[in-house]
């Protein structure tokens, strides 16, 4: 059974009464990077939290392929990992735990997977220990270690300097070499350029544009999508 | 003032000559209050935790009657041990009354709330900021509890010095389900009442030492291994 195509219809997300999703419209298939796009506040991490399951729209209907929402083949990672008060080995093997996973099994799954991201000699140090472009990378093992089939990442290289964000990129290729769907939002155009397959352009709580990434920033739709890639305010902030 | 003086100088003495009274008594003392502690962790840590993370109706009911409980007058928990164990008791029949098993039981009864209030409140401080991750990576409550249990491991020390120190210094309750009976069912607390109330100082100061000296060495003891293991932990 497939999770694809992953269909969202007039999903709303409205807390209090303030649309965060305002009847987002979306598709997605199951191949490649989709790079979220949009402004702060346009509802992106809201949108990955809500295909996660982590938050329950208020209305529309995700439609899960042939397939219904099975919570084990879709993985996450955040802007701001959670490491635990453990080493590097027993972090990277947490996602194995809930799966019924035996310690023996998990160990050597959790070795392959830290010498697979470089961080293989630090398995025993104190996970909180490391640096953040470290425990992003475990953070991505972590979950790539649960064999996904959809991936959501939460801009998952914002605050690292440029050899992290190269680093946790080529982890997140491989991801995608292995047939996982990737679906990440990032304030970096050129992330986006790197890694996208398709963007979708996320304004006002509203999906505006998703098309292949060299017609997003060739021939942006949308004057909203224009300004973002330009670097403008929108009117009304400009005062 | 000097009778004051002299009933130190014979308490010293008692402890230099490690007097077999002394020792039987704070032996039983800590084998009591230890295996109190112990049962009280195994129940109390996880009850706060699972307050702290499930999700049922009365949660926050549950909460309050817990943070009630913690200061549990230890005669009214007394009283009520007293009850279910007496003869005529639901667990009369267990032939528990005035043994070390009554006392053990009358400061599980006492040191679970305690215990379990500070484990919800260390637990729900670490829930809050794991909670969506460990959604996320398809954690249910139980695997939760067990998760976040292992990972404030540290703070939860002090729940179990609380419960220790409670355990150890509580008169009241062992005293009514225990007897005070002399080689029996005397510990530290009920001894050092016992023993003032009679004019026998040197005993009751010596106890007082015994007890004073081993709670700050337990507290002592755990600071100094938390500290280290947070080191490398934190």
């Amino acid at each position: 059974m497939s999770l694809f195509p992953l269909q969202l219809r007039d999903v709303v997300f409205r807390p209090n009464g303030r649309a965060v999703l305002d009847g987002v419209d979306l598709t997605l298939s199951g191949e490649g990077i989709t790079v979220v796009l949009g402004p702060n506040g346009a509802g992106k991490s809201v949108l990955l939290r809500t295909i996660c399951g982590l938050l329950a729209p208020t209305g529309g209907v995700i439609d899960w392929g042939s397939s219904v929402f099975d919570p084990a083949a879709v993985g996450m990672v955040f802007q701001h990992p959670v490491m635990l008060r453990s080493s590097v080995i027993d972090n990277i093997a947490l996602g194995l735990v809930p799966r019924g996973v035996g310690a023996r099994e998990r160990r050597l799954a959790a070795m392959a997977m830290l010498d697979q991201i470089g961080l293989a000699d630090r398995a025993n140090d104190n996970a909180r220990q490391l640096s953040g472009g470290e425990q992003q990378r475990l953070a991505l093992g972590r979950v790539w270690l649960t064999r996904p089939r959809l991936l959501l990442l939460d801009e998952p290289t914002s605050s690292l300097d440029p050899s992290a964000v190269e680093a946790v990129e080529r982890i997140v290729r491989q991801i995608r070499t292995e047939g996982t769907k990737i679906l990440m939002t990032t304030h970096n155009l050129g992330q986006a350029t790197r890694l996208a397959d398709d963007i979708v352009f996320l304004a006002g709580g509203r999906v505006r544009e998703h098309v292949p990434v060299r017609r997003f920033f060739s021939q942006p739709a949308s004057v909203e999508a224009r300004q973002f890639i330009q670097g403008e305010l929108p009117w009304h902030l400009a005062f | 003032m000097g009778g004051f003086s002299q009933a130190f100088a014979e308490a010293f003495s008692l402890l230099w000559g490690f007097d077999a009274r002394v020792l039987e008594i704070v032996l039983l003392s800590l084998q009591v209050s230890g295996l109190a502690v112990l049962i009280g962790t195994f129940i109390g840590l996880p009850l706060g935790a699972c307050l702290a993370v499930g999700r049922f109706p009365g949660k926050q009911a549950a909460a309050v009657i817990i943070n009630g409980f913690m200061g549990l007058p230890s005669v009214v928990v007394g009283v009520v041990v007293y009850l279910l164990l007496s003869r005529s008791g639901p667990m009369g029949d267990f032939g528990l009354l005035y043994t070390p098993s009554a006392m053990v039981i009358a400061q599980v009864v006492l040191v679970v709330p305690l215990m379990a209030a500070i484990a919800r409140q260390v637990v729900e401080d670490a829930w809050r900021q794991y909670r969506e991750e460990l959604a996320a990576l398809r954690y249910g409550w139980w695997d939760s509890v067990r998760v976040l249990l292992h990972d404030c491991r540290f703070s939860l020390s002090v729940a179990v010095l609380a419960g220790l120190g409670r355990a150890m210094s509580e008169v009241g309750a062992v005293m009514i389900v225990g007897g005070n009976i002399d080689r029996a069912t005397r510990v530290m607390t009920t001894a050092i009442a016992l023993e003032t109330s009679k004019g026998d100082l040197p005993l009751a100061i010596a106890l007082g030492m015994v007890l004073l000296m081993l709670i700050l060495l337990l507290n002592a003891g755990a600071f100094a291994l938390r500290t280290t293991v947070m080191r490398r932990f934190e």
